[in-house]
C-alpha cells in the first residue's frame, strides 16, 4: 500500500502509519459504477486550459492528464490554482461570477466546459469532498441518501442497501450502523469526513475530487482517510489537493505541482518527489519555499 | 532587516516612553466602573419595570372589571354576544372579539407567510446580487409606512377592488380587506427576517448540495430552507404577533360591529379595534365599558405571550446547528 515514495518522504516525527487503524475491507455491490474504461487510460484531459476570475489571470496553459482508477495529487503553494483547476472539473466555478475559462477540458473524451453540457449529468458523474467536512444538518442516513433521492426513485429496500453499501465503502458502517437516524453533526471530525465521502460515492460517480480533505482533520482521522482513498482507488479516479507533500507522496501515484497558476511538473509521484526536473519543484518539495 | 543593536535600543526607548505620563489611579479605576455599572443597571431596571407597571394596571383593571356587577367572569371567557354599547342589556362574551382578532390574523397570514418566505428564497438563493441589494432596503421601508396607510389603502382600494371584481357581498367594512392590508403590512417583515436566517445558512452546505447534482431549487428546498427553519418560523412568529396587534388597519377598514362570523365579506370588530373605540370617547371614563378594554387588552396580551412562548419552545427544539 505504501510504496516506494514514502520509505524517503515520510517524517516520522509527525506522521501516523495508515497502517495502525485496520480498516473493514470495503463491499462495493451497489455503491460503485462498473469503470468506464481500463485503468491508467485517460480520465481527464487538459489542453492549453486557462482560467479567469475576472481580471485575474488564475490557470495559465493548462495540460495535463489524469489516469483513470489512480490518485493524482496537486501540490503547490497556497494561491497556485490547484484547488481552482479542481473545480472546474465538476462546474463548481459556475456559480462563482466572472469566472471564465478557455482551452479544452474533456472527461472521457467529452467536453467538459460545454455551454450544452448537463452539469447535473456532470456532477453525478465527479463528486466532490470539500476541505472542511460539510455534512447537512441532517440524520447520517439522510446525508448519505440524498444524492440518491435527487437522481431516482428507490424501493426503501433498495436505498438502505445503498446507504449501507456507501457507508461500508467509506470505512464507516461499524461505526454508524447503529445510529443512522441520529444527527451527523454529532459525529467527530475525521467521522463526517468519511461521511461526506459516502455521501459522494452515493451517487455513483467515476470521478472523486478532494479538495484538502484532511486539512482540517487531526492526525488519526487523516491517516484513516488516507488509507481509504488508497482502498477507493480500484473503483474511483482519484485527484486530491494537498498542502501536505507528505501526504501527497502516500497517497498518490501520480503529482502535478502548480506555481503561480501555471502546471511547473506532473509526473510519477515517485519522481517527483525524488527526481524532479524542474530546479522550482525540487525546491517546494524539499522544503526550501511555499 | 535591522541589526539586533538597532532593535534592542528601540525596545529600550518604547520601554522607556510608555511609563511617562501621569498614571490613573487604580481608586479612579474601579469608581468609574462603579458609575457605570450603575447607569447600566437603571437603564435595565427602567424597561422591566414599564412592562412590569402595564402588566399590574392591566391585572387590577380586569379584576375590577370582572367584579361590576353588570359583568359575569364566567360570561365573559365563554359568551357570544359582544354588546357593551349597545341595547338595554349589556353583554360581555369576549369571543366575537377573539374570533375577529383571529380571522383577520388569518387572512393576514394565509397571504403574508407564504409569500414572504418565496420572496426571500428569492432574494437569497436566486436574485443576482445587484437585485439584492436594490430591493432589501425597498422591503425595509415598506416595513416602515405607517399603518394607517394601509387602512386607507384597503378602504380605497382593496375593498372596492374586491367588491368589483369578486362579488357583490364585500361591504365598505370587511373582513379580506383589511386582512389583506395586514398581509402587506407584514410582508416585509417575513421577507426580511427569513431572508437573514437563509443566508446564515453556510455556503459549504449549498456547495455540498450542488456538487451532489443538485439544482438550484433542489439546493433551497432540501438544504437551505430545513437548515434555516428556526429563523423562518421565529419570522412567521414575529408577523403573526404583529397582525393580532395591529389596530389602525382594522379600526379603519373591518368595522366595528363585533360578532361571531367566519364570512371574509362581512363587517367585523377585533379587540384592538374596541379598545380604539372605547378610548376615542364613545365611554364614560370608569364605567364599565372603560374596564370592558382593560380585560380586552389582557386577554390579547395572554394570545401574544402564549404565541412567543410556543415560538421559544419550538425554536428551542427545533433549532439545527450548521456545524
Amino acid at each position: 500500500m505504501n510504496a516506494g515514495p514514502s520509505a524517503t518522504m515520510t517524517n516520522p516525527a509527525n506522521t501516523s502509519s495508515p497502517n495502525e487503524i485496520n480498516l473493514r475491507k470495503p463491499d462495493f455491490q451497489s455503491a460503485a459504477p462498473a469503470p468506464n474504461g481500463a485503468p491508467d487510460e485517460v480520465a481527464i484531459r487538459a489542453d492549453k486550459f486557462d482560467g479567469w476570475y475576472g481580471e485575474f489571470h488564475a490557470l495559465k496553459g493548462i495540460s495535463l492528464e489524469i489516469p483513470r482508477c489512480r490518485v493524482t495529487a496537486f501540490i503547490g503553494p497556497s494561491g497556485c490554482g490547484k484547488s481552482t483547476f479542481l473545480r472546474w472539473m465538476n462546474r463548481m466555478n459556475d456559480s462563482i461570477v466572472g469566472a471564465r475559462a478557455s482551452g479544452t477540458l474533456t472527461l472521457d473524451g467529452e467536453d467538459l466546459l460545454s455551454r450544452t453540457r448537463d452539469v447535473v449529468e456532470l456532477r453525478r458523474n465527479v463528486g466532490m469532498v470539500f476541505q472542511k467536512p460539510n455534512p447537512f444538518p441532517k440524520s447520517i442516513y439522510d446525508n448519505v441518501a440524498f444524492g440518491p433521492r435527487l437522481h431516482r426513485s428507490f424501493r426503501s429496500s433498495d436505498l438502505d442497501e445503498l446507504v449501507e453499501n456507501s457507508l461500508r465503502a467509506a470505512a464507516l458502517w461499524d461505526e454508524v450502523k447503529d445510529r443512522l437516524k441520529s444527527s451527523a453533526l454529532g459525529l467527530s471530525g475525521g467521522q463526517q469526513q468519511r461521511l461526506c465521502i459516502a455521501r459522494a460515492i452515493a451517487v455513483g460517480p467515476e470521478v472523486l475530487l478532494m479538495d484538502e480533505p484532511c486539512s482540517a482533520l487531526d492526525p488519526r482521522s487523516t491517516a484513516s482517510i488516507e488509507q481509504l482513498i488508497r482502498e477507493l482507488e480500484a473503483q474511483y479516479t482519484i485527484v486530491i489537493v494537498t498542502h501536505n507533500m507528505q501526504q501527497a507522496a502516500r497517497v498518490s501515484d501520480r503529482t502535478a505541482f502548480f506555481f503561480e497558476g501555471s502546471l511547473i511538473e506532473c509526473g510519477d509521484t515517485d519522481e517527483i518527489f525524488t527526481n524532479p526536473r524542474n530546479k522550482r519543484t525540487e525546491d517546494y518539495v524539499s522544503g526550501r519555499f511555499g | 532587516m535591522q541589526n539586533a543593536a538597532a532593535v534592542s535600543t528601540a525596545a529600550r526607548s518604547a520601554a522607556a516612553a510608555s511609563r511617562r505620563g501621569t498614571a490613573r489611579s487604580r481608586a479612579a479605576r474601579d469608581g468609574t466602573e462603579r458609575v457605570i455599572r450603575g447607569a447600566l443597571l437603571g437603564c435595565a431596571l427602567l424597561s422591566v419595570a414599564s412592562t412590569f407597571t402595564i402588566l399590574v394596571i392591566l391585572l387590577a383593571q380586569t379584576g375590577q372589571f370582572l367584579a361590576m356587577p353588570e359583568v359575569s367572569a364566567w360570561e365573559f371567557f365563554t359568551g357570544t354576544t359582544w354588546s357593551p354599547l349597545l341595547g338595554a342589556e349589556k353583554h360581555f362574551g369576549i369571543w366575537p372579539l377573539v374570533t375577529g382578532t383571529m380571522l383577520i390574523t388569518a387572512i393576514a397570514a394565509a397571504f403574508a407567510l407564504p409569500v414572504g418566505l418565496v420572496v426571500a428564497i428569492y432574494l437569497s438563493e436566486y436574485a443576482p446580487a445587484r437585485v439584492r441589494t436594490a430591493l432589501k432596503p425597498v422591503l425595509e421601508i415598506l416595513a416602515g409606512i405607517p399603518t394607517v396607510v394601509y387602512g386607507f389603502f384597503a378602504l380605497t382600494v382593496i375593498t372596492p377592488f374586491l367588491h368589483d371584481h369578486v362579488s357583490e357581498s364585500f361591504g365598505t367594512y370587511n373582513a379580506l380587506g383589511a386582512g389583506i392590508a395586514v398581509g402587506i403590512m407584514i410582508l416585509p417583515i417575513v421577507a426580511s427576517l427569513s431572508e437573514d436566517a437563509l443566508r446564515a445558512v453556510p455556503r459549504s452546505l449549498r456547495d455540498a448540495s450542488s456538487a451532489l447534482g443538485s439544482t438550484r431549487f433542489d439546493t433551497s428546498v432540501k438544504v437551505v430552507v430545513p437548515a434555516a427553519l428556526s429563523g423562518i418560523v421565529a419570522s412567521w412568529l414575529l408577523a403573526i404577533t404583529r397582525a393580532l396587534g395591529e389596530t389602525m388597519i382594522v379600526a379603519l377598514a373591518a368595522g366595528g360591529l363585533a360578532h361571531m362570523t367566519a364570512n371574509p365579506a362581512d363587517e367585523l370588530q377585533t379587540m384592538t379595534a374596541y379598545m380604539v373605540q372605547i378610548f376615542l370617547g364613545d365611554a364614560p371614563a370608569y364605567g364599565v365599558e372603560y374596564r370592558s378594554s382593560y380585560a380586552v387588552a389582557t386577554v390579547l396580551f395572554a394570545m401574544t405571550l402564549g404565541l412567543t412562548i410556543v415560538g421559544n419552545l419550538f425554536l428551542r427544539a427545533f433549532r439545527e446547528e450548521y456545524e
